[in-house]
């Protein structure tokens, strides 16, 4: 009875993971840019809820919505700004300044939202306990799983459906030949940092549903936990992604039920993970290719 | 239009006579001495802002209360260490070095004071924590100094409401074992928890900003526990609250005096109803007349909304290092780090916010808990224990 708990709340933090690292990867998958600045977005994404639940009163969905959009735009203006002007300078220059949208956002956060945590209020339908003899589950750890499977089913269907997952598609294989065959990619590039951020702020929201406060570093550990399920599905793979965020989840609590002793190294687990894959398997679970 | 020109002449006459009246008053400042500067070393940002903000708060009210030292105005000089303790470092180098403080009021919490110790005694300039409870802290050092009780005693005082008063014989601890604090509580919990004949039954282990702990709370469910302690700081214990009742975990909670932020009550919500905890002052207990005069302008100012929370042992105790301070600094009749040391050691019956204030050689004050418990989404006073 305990273990099966232990993994029922293994799926709960896993199918959050893997929700903020679709996200994360899709921007990997088409860009070939890992967007550090990921868990800052997911972040900001966090404080525009709140303020519509809060300060306008919003429900809950209107102000996930809003929030989604508003990110959005965020992510947009970040590309506009931050990684347009090196569109072709090496890759690793657009690495370090994601690095440094992140750090921007993250003190701009403290200036603008102040340090101190806010509650996060979690609506009625995600609240409710479920029971069965002596198993307990939040309803809102029933309805990630399933958003998390609609959204990559969303995602999965405009990158394979769409003329703009085409577009997409073809960019991540080569941006020069596409800007011969005259798509303005520029505007491709924007919607793909549009989709990514709204997905973070998505994430971002039921991450704070989950664990009900926010503060400007809160996007900084799940960021990395997203990045590291990312690699472990294979970077750049979207089921990849769901997968790698299951795995990890998984293995965390575990880790902390079983070895108790251990439980103060659950973060460093992540990261020995990700060396791990790096080194026996760089491609991931499944593989590095996007998917077909 | 000799009107205007005249208005235009008259409004130049006062530009003069201003100008004339500024420099007037620059002359006269300038033969004033120049003010004492004091280091202020808080988290304002990160895992334990909290604290930091409402210290600094306590610390500002009570240099309005008494503004100057050794007849000079003093002069605060805040450095935000960002919850970090490299950063406290850091702080305590810059605020030695480049504002040359004549002392240095907090870290808050033990890691960073820890970490801002050394460098205090290196430096040899006073530094006072205002709540950091660690016992090493200012163990062998000469030139730290809090106002606070230490964890050994706080953490007796909750092992004995458990044992005697709650009647419990089995506990589970979970512990933040980032954070000398909480490792410290914990383990002088149960030392003292088994002396009384108790049992700690598991001890759970997690870290600073971990957002989920129902691993943790299934190892601790699977256990026959009957009261969970949970000694570390307010965003990890409302989290883990939450999480409890969430897994149908319902033991009672006592905590440390990290529990007293108003956010783990706004982030608890009704989870965190009868959590109990070790603190070091609520405004009922205090009856010194520097309280009272203290008390009345918190609440002037928060009426005017310049403080939003309810007072709470930070505000307290940060206003407390700080007449410490200027106590020390008026006996000693000079601000050099080894005369002003000399005096804080030989702190005797001052009269602070939190009660009658005695610091010893060893630097450390002899201070009584305050039990809390949250009512109705407030902190109520349970009963005081003296050492």
């Amino acid at each position: 009875m305990d273990a099966l708990q232990q993994i029922i709340n293994g799926l709960t933090l896993g199918s959050l993971y893997a929700l903020i690292a679709i996200g994360y990867t899709m921007v990997y998958g088409i860009l070939r840019l890992i967007n550090f600045a990921h868990g800052d977005v997911l972040m900001v994404g966090c404080y525009l809820a709140w303020f519509g639940a809060v300060m306008f009163g919003l429900p809950w969905w209107a102000a996930l919505m809003g929030s989604m959009a508003l990110t959005a735009l965020l992510g947009v203006l970040i590309d506009q700004g931050a990684y347009r002007p090196l569109r072709q300078a090496p890759r690793i220059s657009a690495l370090i300044t994601a690095i440094g949208v992140s750090f921007l956002l993250e003190n701009l956060g403290l200036v603008v939202f102040g340090g101190r945590p806010k509650a996060f209020q979690r609506p009625e339908v995600f609240n409710q306990l479920l029971q069965w003899g002596d198993l307990r589950l939040l309803s809102l750890s029933l309805w990630v799983p399933i958003i998390t499977a609609l959204i990559l089913a969303g995602l999965l269907f405009i990158i394979h459906r769409t003329r703009l997952g085409m577009a997409m598609r073809a960019l991540s294989r080569d941006l020069v030949t596409v800007q011969l065959m005259g798509i303005d990619t520029n505007r491709v590039v924007a919607a793909t940092f549009a989709l990514g951020s709204a997905l973070a702020a998505a994430g971002g929201v039921f991450w704070a549903m989950k664990y009900p406060q926010i503060n400007p570093l809160m996007g900084v550990l799940p960021g990395l936990k997203a990045f590291v399920a990312a690699v472990l599905g294979g970077i750049g793979n979207v089921t990849g992604a769901l997968l790698g965020g299951l795995v990890l989840g998984m293995s965390e609590i575990l880790l902390v039920a079983w070895l108790p002793e251990l439980a103060g190294y659950r973060d460093a687990l992540a990261f020995v993970l990700l060396i791990g894959i790096l080194i026996f398997r760089p491609t991931g679970i499944m593989g590095e290719e996007l998917p077909e | 239009m000799p009107r205007l020109h005249s208005a235009g002449a008259r409004a130049l006459l006062w530009a003069v006579i201003a100008l004339a009246l500024g420099a007037g008053w620059s002359a006269t400042s300038a033969a004033e001495p120049a003010p004492l500067k004091v280091g202020v070393n808080l988290p304002m940002t990160g895992a334990v802002s909290a604290y930091g903000q409402m210290i600094w708060a306590g610390i500002q009210l009570a240099q309005e209360m008494r503004p100057t030292a050794l007849g000079r105005t003093v002069q605060l000089v805040l450095v935000d260490n960002k919850s970090d303790a490299a950063e406290a470092a850091n702080a305590m180098n810059r605020l030695v070095d480049k504002e040359g403080v004549v002392a240095v009021l907090g870290p808050a919490t033990s890691t960073r004071a820890l970490a801002a110790a050394a460098i205090a005694e290196q430096r040899q300039v006073p530094m006072i924590t205002p709540t950091a409870t660690n016992p090493t802290i200012t163990q062998g050092r000469r030139y730290a100094f809090r106002v606070c009780f230490i964890d050994p005693f706080q953490g007796q005082v909750a092992a004995r409401y458990a044992y005697h008063n709650l009647k419990f014989r089995k506990a589970a601890i979970l512990t933040d074992a980032s954070q000398d604090y909480a490792v410290a509580l914990a383990a002088y919990f149960k030392r003292e928890f088994q002396k009384l004949g108790g049992v700690v039954v598991v001890e759970a282990k997690c870290n600073t900003n971990d957002q989920d702990f129902s691993a943790q709370l299934g190892t601790i469910k699977a256990t026959d526990a009957e009261i969970l302690y949970l000694p570390n700081y307010y965003t990890e214990d409302a989290l883990v609250a939450r999480q409890c009742r969430e897994l149908g975990l319902n033991l009672p909670i006592l905590s440390g005096d990290g529990a007293q932020a108003p956010e783990l009550l706004k982030i608890g919500g009704s989870a965190v109803e009868g959590l109990t905890f070790t603190a070091h002052f609520h405004r009922d207990a205090a009856t010194s007349p520097t309280a009272a005069g203290f008390l009345a302008l918190y609440d002037r100012r928060r009426q005017a909304g310049n403080l939003k929370e309810d007072l709470t042992g930070f505000h307290s105790l940060g206003a407390d290092a700080y007449l410490a301070l200027v106590d020390a600094l008026n006996r000693a009749g000079s601000s050099e780090g080894p005369k002003l040391r000399q005096a804080l050691a030989s702190t005797q019956g001052l009269v602070g916010v939190t009660g009658a204030l005695n610091i010893g050689p060893d630097g450390n004050a002899v201070k009584s808990v305050a039990m809390l418990r949250v009512k109705n989404g407030q902190f109520e006073f349970v009963t005081t224990i003296e050492p």
